[in-house]
């Protein structure tokens, strides 16, 4: 097994990208070693265990929300990572520069109460297919942790849908917990708070664990989650 | 040449937008308005005389980046008389 320190992990930056330094102090504060901030225009990525995806505002969210970060040229980097069965994470905007590169099926539309959200909200841990992003959660865990976003709601077709579902890739769904409104904060399909690929090596996700590691930043369910990503990749 | 790309949601994706805008309409005296759709246009100029490879490279841009198939439709218009 491979030590935590001894991963190597690169997060994406691009122009808006506001949560790749809160990222970087959670994965090093749970790992003992700083990852590196890759910026989008580097058209290579060098050899890692975990490439993620930060929130914030890539591109302003100009003409779709990831659209145009899904075509930069660090991409066709993580595409080749991920065709190499290389884990890869994304979170809030990287969820939708996930959906728009197509690793991931469907689309996150604009939230259906047509407003910007920003607080905690409870997922439930779901049955997946053998995946490093929930093997070390049981299945019906409850996570709370912060979600900031206008375009949160996941949208697929039906069949899409039912294929998801039967297939145990909806890793996360929005559930009743200690979370101020209703459990379901944006109209998404099948309350879908995070999904992961048929292969289950890539992960999409609307709330973010890096804003919840420690007890001071109101929870730490965050943390729970990213250490069972990391010693589940680790293994 | 000018090209424009207009761009709308596929039926039965759900428009909050349109249903705000059609619900203020309404509350403004205009009860008529039963439905409104937001959609995209975009006005491209384009380096290229032949107007089929025109269109064939549009197209191409709309299947690339300008729209996301999965959720919405787009619609070629190249004006007269350029």
């Amino acid at each position: 097994m491979m030590s935590l320190t001894s991963m190597r992990i690169a997060i994406l930056v691009f122009p808006g990208s506001n949560c790749d330094r809160d990222m970087m102090v959670a994965i090093e504060r749970l790992t003992g070693r700083r990852p590196s901030l890759v910026w989008h225009k580097e058209s290579s990525l060098d050899t890692i265990d975990l490439a993620i995806i930060p929130g914030g505002f890539s591109f302003g969210d100009y003409l779709r929300c990831g659209a145009l970060a899904a075509r930069a040229p660090v991409i066709d980097a993580v595409l080749d990572h991920a065709a190499r069965g290389g884990a890869v994470m994304g979170v809030c905007n990287g969820f939708q520069v996930l959906l728009e590169t197509g690793l991931l099926p469907g689309v996150l539309v604009q939230n259906a109460g047509l407003k910007y959200i920003c607080r905690n909200v409870t997922v439930d841990v779901c049955d997946t297919i053998d995946s490093p992003f929930t093997q070390n959660l049981e299945t019906g865990t409850r996570l709370t942790m912060p979600v900031a976003h206008n375009e949160g709601n996941y949208f697929a077709s039906e069949d899409e849908l039912a294929r998801l579902n039967d297939n145990g890739q909806i890793a996360f769904r929005y559930k009743d917990g200690p979370a101020h409104g209703p459990a379901n904060p944006n109209g998404s399909s099948l309350n879908i708070a995070g999904i992961v690929s048929a292969n289950g090596r890539v992960m999409g996700m609307m709330p973010h664990p890096e804003r919840a590691i420690s007890p001071e930043l109101g929870g730490s369910d965050g943390a729970t989650f990213l250490q069972g990503c990391l010693e589940a990749l680790a293994s | 040449m000018q090209v424009i790309v207009n761009i709308s949601l596929k039926e039965g994706v759900l428009d909050p937008q349109g249903l705000a805008i059609a619900r203020s309409l309404n509350d403004l005296g205009f009860q008529e308005v039963d439905g409104i759709r937001v959609g995209k246009r975009i006005v491209l100029e384009v380096d290229e005389t032949d107007e089929a490879r025109l269109h064939q490279r549009v197209a191409k841009m709309c299947e690339t980046l300008l729209s996301n198939t999965v959720i919405e439709d787009y619609n070629i218009d190249i004006p007269d008389g350029q």
